[in-house]
């Protein structure tokens, strides 16, 4: 059953400490553990883009001329941002599985007779369940991770909406009536003047809501995703020696602080690839940092 | 002997009429021996031996889910697993939300455990993981409950000095007991009637299945075996 890396590593109790850690570190429990730094990558690759879009829709819709579309920009960015993120993770994401669920459900069975709801029971015809119960686990998985990113994109939708929203009415009005009196439309004086000059404003707001989400990620689990702080604490609490071959006492320090190692490292690289973003977007701005850059050139 | 072949015969032909259905059983993952994971990040434990044997019984193709002790019960309501089989103990106060089959262990001891016996178990701080009957044993004694999510957490409270003693199952205790410093305090208490699976209460025919195996694992000895095995507790 055993698939060790190293061929020593067959008897773990009489190996060297050098050793015996390596081998220690490549068991298939720490493989779960460096592959969950992967799936929380992956979750900040798609989250991001898909929160900035969110964002960016619920500015618009916020700013709309159309006053029932304003309403409903508005009255997302507020609600969402009003509710806490842990009780928004637990509530919304079982109340959206349930009901795409119970979409399903009125689709393909239509002729069910018994109630959805039996006491605490959520009941829904097989064919309906989602993802199937036939379904291998990976599917499972990939699934609780599509309604992850999709619920991260959602909360930070509404962060990034206000971010924007406020840039916008950011940009010099000046540079609206130049573009008007250039005979652009209201929607070319948006996209060709409005968009290009707000994001010099935005990015103070968005590089910090990339921060936060860099640290809610371990809001993974309670979705049912394994995330690192998860592998983190079930690697580090103790272990004796009936259900192991490496007994070890409480080490979650160690992991912890393995944790807080990569959040800061990744969270430093983050700050210096925003700082160049910065001084990009800066440029040619009516902005001081624009003029500044202006005149050192 | 003649009515187990019959059940069997029974069991062989619903399973069939079921036409390869999965069930998927929910764990936490974190309790040993009853289940933990193993080196190789796989369910483990007197549990995971049991469940595919129950599921082999019940000709049943069984995958392995593990989930947060907190929201076991909900997430099983909702659908997101068939069948908890988690070293839960049968309580009045489970019955109303879920049903069990009937036991696969009979009721076990708790212990208090502690690093020196001088503690007190009705004044002082006692933790116990979050939702057990433990916890509920610990509001009902007077003294101090701290609760924490995981059952290694209790144990490193009590190893940290956060709390005097930690309460638990005794066949959880029993190996940290013997390997760590930790010695046993005071007497065992009785709680809880055994440990049983647990199904939804619309889910009574798959329950039904579960309990024959069971009751077929009984019969033939092989539950005691697999008892033994893994030390949890006694025999039927």
């Amino acid at each position: 059953m055993r698939s060790d890396i190293f061929s020593f590593c067959s008897d773990p109790a009489v190996l060297e400490t050098f050793q015996w850690m390596s081998c220690y570190l490549t068991t298939g429990k720490h493989m779960g553990f460096y592959l969950s730094f992967g799936t929380v990558l992956l979750l900040l690759a798609l989250a991001a883009p898909a929160a900035l879009l969110f964002g960016f829709g619920g500015a618009m819709a916020a700013r709309a001329r159309f006053v029932p579309l304003s309403w409903l920009g508005r009255g997302y960015i507020a609600v969402v941002r009003g509710v806490p993120d842990i009780a928004f993770f637990l509530f919304f994401v079982i109340a959206l599985d349930q009901g795409i669920e119970y979409l399903r459900h009125k689709v393909k069975c239509p002729d069910w007779d018994e109630p959805i709801r039996q006491g605490s029971d959520f009941i829904v015809c097989e064919a309906a369940k989602l993802p199937l119960g036939t379904s291998p686990q990976w599917i499972h998985e990939t699934y609780g991770f599509a309604l992850a990113v999709v619920t991260f994109a959602i909360v930070f939708g509404a962060f990034a909406a206000n971010v924007l929203f406020g840039a916008m009415q950011a940009v010099p009005r000046a540079q609206i009536e130049t573009a008007e009196a250039y005979g652009m439309t209201h929607r070319q004086a948006f996209w060709r003047i409005l968009v290009p000059q707000m994001w010099t404003y935005a990015l103070p707001g968005l590089s910090n809501l990339w921060m936060v989400l860099i640290k809610a990620t371990p809001l993974l689990f309670l979705l049912g995703v394994e995330d690192i702080v998860y592998w983190a604490k079930e690697l580090g609490g103790s272990k004796t020696a009936n259900f192991t071959a490496y007994p070890h006492p409480d080490w979650r320090t160690w992991y912890f602080l393995g944790l807080l190692i990569f959040y800061l490292a990744f969270t430093r690289v983050s700050e210096l690839v925003l700082d160049r973003i910065t001084i990009r977007l800066s440029h040619g701005q009516a902005t001081v940092a624009g003029e500044a850059q202006r005149k050192a050139s | 002997m003649k009515s187990l072949i019959l059940s069997t015969a029974a069991l062989a032909l619903t399973a069939g009429m079921g036409l390869a259905d999965t069930v998927r059983l929910g764990t936490e993952g974190a309790y040993p021996p009853y289940n933990f994971l193993n080196d190789n990040g796989e369910v483990d434990g007197f549990e995971r031996e049991l469940g595919d044997e129950l599921c082999k019984r019940a000709e049943l193709t069984c995958e392995w889910v593990t989930n947060d002790w907190d929201s076991i019960i909900p997430n099983l309501t909702s659908g997101n697993y068939d069948a908890i089989i988690a070293g839960m103990s049968i309580t009045a106060e489970r019955e109303e939300v879920v049903d069990f089959t009937q036991g696969y262990t009979p009721p076990s001891p708790s212990a208090y455990a502690a690093l020196s016996a001088d503690v007190d178990l009705n004044g002082g701080v006692i933790a116990a993981q979050t939702a057990t009957i433990q916890a509920n044993h610990v509001v009902d004694t007077g003294a101090t409950l701290v609760e924490y999510p995981t059952p290694d957490e209790t144990l490193a409270a009590v190893r940290a000095g956060e709390a005097d003693a930690v309460i638990a199952d005794k066949d959880y205790l029993e190996p940290e007991v013997e390997a760590t410093d930790l010695v046993f305090v005071g007497d065992d208490v009785p709680l809880g009637g055994g440990i049983g699976m647990a199904f939804r209460e619309s889910d009574d025919e798959m329950r039904a299945k579960f309990d024959a195996a069971i009751t077929s694992m009984k019969e033939d000895g092989s539950l005691n075996t697999l008892i033994e095995k893994w030390e949890v507790g006694g025999t039927w």
